[in-house]
């Protein structure tokens, strides 16, 4: 079993610590896992991405070229990403700031409103936490005990309250239908 | 001990301060900034210094410094700011100081570009300092050997007194693995008789030095340097060998691009191609019996790597020229990906 993610958007939709939270928790579950962000001229331009990959094998080339699944925050990724992933793979589209649908029939995709859920929940720059929820219902790599325990896990204790907010933006994205 | 999710960057600093570092000096440079960024913010937690020189010159000296003290002391830089470095890293081999120098490369020459790249080889196998000199070059793969190398390099270099260098790129730096670290406050240091700490009058005065204005005593200083080199190349040659017993082709490659030709080597094998790939870990000393030892067997041999062919020389000296050497890379900054790879194998190592 070998999945590969990227996840992209604008600096600062908590992208790469929504990354690093799948790669953490394959990691607790006993996988190999990459996670390798962004950092070069794309960056510079305000764009944002990383790429996580978790297997039971080695993990040989930590780029990852054409994901399993994308999960996506802005227009200019939807359409980076969208011609890439394989055939059956997943895209998890935050519709809130993606105006636009997938035509490719050998792909699914999720449309979820994750910014406006997060900020009619009092929950502003939840989204990333809440795009999480459903990647995690609908891959099942994870439980949601599984997930939340390994993300309460990567929070510091000096921010442990934040893990509230987490849980309840990871809860509404894991019920979204 | 259990994993724990760190970036090849952040694993280096760690790993060396666990392996009794705590001296650190450097200047930031993209894509390696997370080293400093990280010594910066544990140094004064372990009792340590971390400081930001005002440029790279000034860096490597102040290690050439801490080092002639018998500190255990480090550098780190990428492509540009290493070559900043080497005068300073003549001195120190021409003083036999034991440091470690981390380069995170990226795409050369000049400023080039900021993505992963293997575009240092020669410069880090055959001319990190100017004179007679080598550097002892450890290439990892991985977050975990990014780590256990850093250690690796510390007891080579106070061993047979000499820099030796970790040679890794900007994805190795940048990616998050889980990894290992050696447990914290065990290492034991080995006394340093040499270092110019005080004598307070119960011993000898030491002395550092590059100088030897006599030919005659320069040779013997560097003859006797190299006597060590002979006992490098005796002991610490390290090297994997992946699937070639009874490989047709050999894939040779280090670092990031050994990871991406064993995904190839796999594809390759499922299409029935008799693929291997043979990885030095050291680059210098360069595992030269242990590749001769494949030449019999493989028909030919592929060197995979992020630059236009530094290592090809090395691969025909290894193997005495007794079988093809194909070449494929790519350059500036850019990866291949496996299926690229396998493209190369399957047109028997085209350059591209």
């Amino acid at each position: 079993m070998t999945k590969s993610f990227i996840l992209a958007g604008f600096g600062g939709q908590g992208i790469l610590f929504a990354g690093r939270q799948l790669a953490a928790c394959g990691m607790a579950k006993g996988y190999n896992v990459s996670w390798l962000p962004s950092y070069g001229p794309e960056m510079r331009g305000g764009t944002c991405n990383c790429s996580v990959i978790i297997s039971d094998e080695e993990i040989g080339s930590p780029i990852v070229t054409n994901p399993n699944y994308a999960v996506v925050f802005n227009l200019p990724s939807f359409d980076k990403f969208e011609p890439l992933v394989q055939s059956r793979g997943t895209m998890f589209v935050d519709s809130t700031l993606v105006n636009k649908i997938s035509w490719r029939d050998d792909i699914s995709g999720y449309y979820i409103p994750a910014t406006k859920l997060a900020e009619d929940n009092g929950l502003v720059g939840g989204a990333n936490v809440v795009m999480l929820g459903k990647v995690v219902a609908a891959t099942r790599l994870f439980t949601r005990d599984e997930f939340l325990k390994s993300m309460a896990a990567s929070i510091p204790a000096s921010k442990a309250e934040l893990m509230e907010n987490n849980t309840k933006a990871f809860d509404i994205g894991m019920g979204y239908k | 001990m259990a994993k724990v999710l760190m970036k090849g960057n952040e694993a280096i600093a760690e790993s060396a301060i666990r392996h009794g570092c705590l001296h650190y000096f450097g200047y930031p440079i993209t894509p390696q900034t997370e080293i400093a960024e990280y010594m910066a913010k544990r140094m004064p937690k372990v009792g340590g210094l971390c400081l930001q020189a005002e440029s790279e010159v000034a860096a490597i000296n102040m290690v050439l410094g801490a080092a002639s003290a018998g500190a255990r002391t480090m550098t780190s830089s990428s492509s540009p700011g290493i070559s900043l470095k080497c005068e300073g890293i003549s001195y120190l081999i021409g003083s036999d100081l034991p440091c470690l120098i981390v380069n995170i490369q990226r795409g050369s020459p000049g400023l080039g570009s900021i993505q992963p790249s293997q575009q240092d080889y020669y410069q880090a196998t055959k001319a990190l300092g100017h004179g007679d000199s080598q550097v002892p070059v450890l290439a990892p793969s991985s977050v975990q050997e990014l780590a256990d190398f850093a250690g690796v390099a510390f007891d080579i270099g106070d061993k047979y007194r000499t820099p030796v260098m970790l040679l890794a790129d900007g994805a190795l730096g940048q990616m998050m693995e889980p990894v290992e670290l050696a447990p914290e406050g065990q290492t034991v240091l080995p006394d340093k008789p040499w270092a110019t700490n005080g004598h307070e009058n119960k011993r000898k005065r030491n002395i550092i030095n590059s100088l030897y204005i006599q030919p005659d005593v320069l040779e013997k200083v560097v003859l006797e340097r190299y006597k060590r080199y002979g006992q490098i190349e005796e002991n610490e040659i390290r090297f994997e060998n992946y699937m070639t017993e009874d490989a047709d082709i050999i894939l040779v490659s280090y670092g990031i691009t050994s990871r991406i030709c064993k995904t190839a080597v796999g594809m390759a094998r499922e299409k029935g191609i008799k693929a291997g790939l043979f990885r030095p870990i050291t680059l210098w000393p360069y595992p030269k019996k242990q590749l001769m030892a494949l030449a019999d067997q493989a028909k030919k041999f592929l060197v995979v790597e992020l630059n236009m062919g530094q290592m090809v020389d090395d691969v025909k000296v290894s193997i005495e020229s007794k079988k093809p050497v194909h070449f494929f890379g790519r350059t500036g900054g850019m990866m291949p990906s496996p299926a690229d790879v396998l493209r190369a194998i399957e047109s028997e190592g085209g350059v591209r």
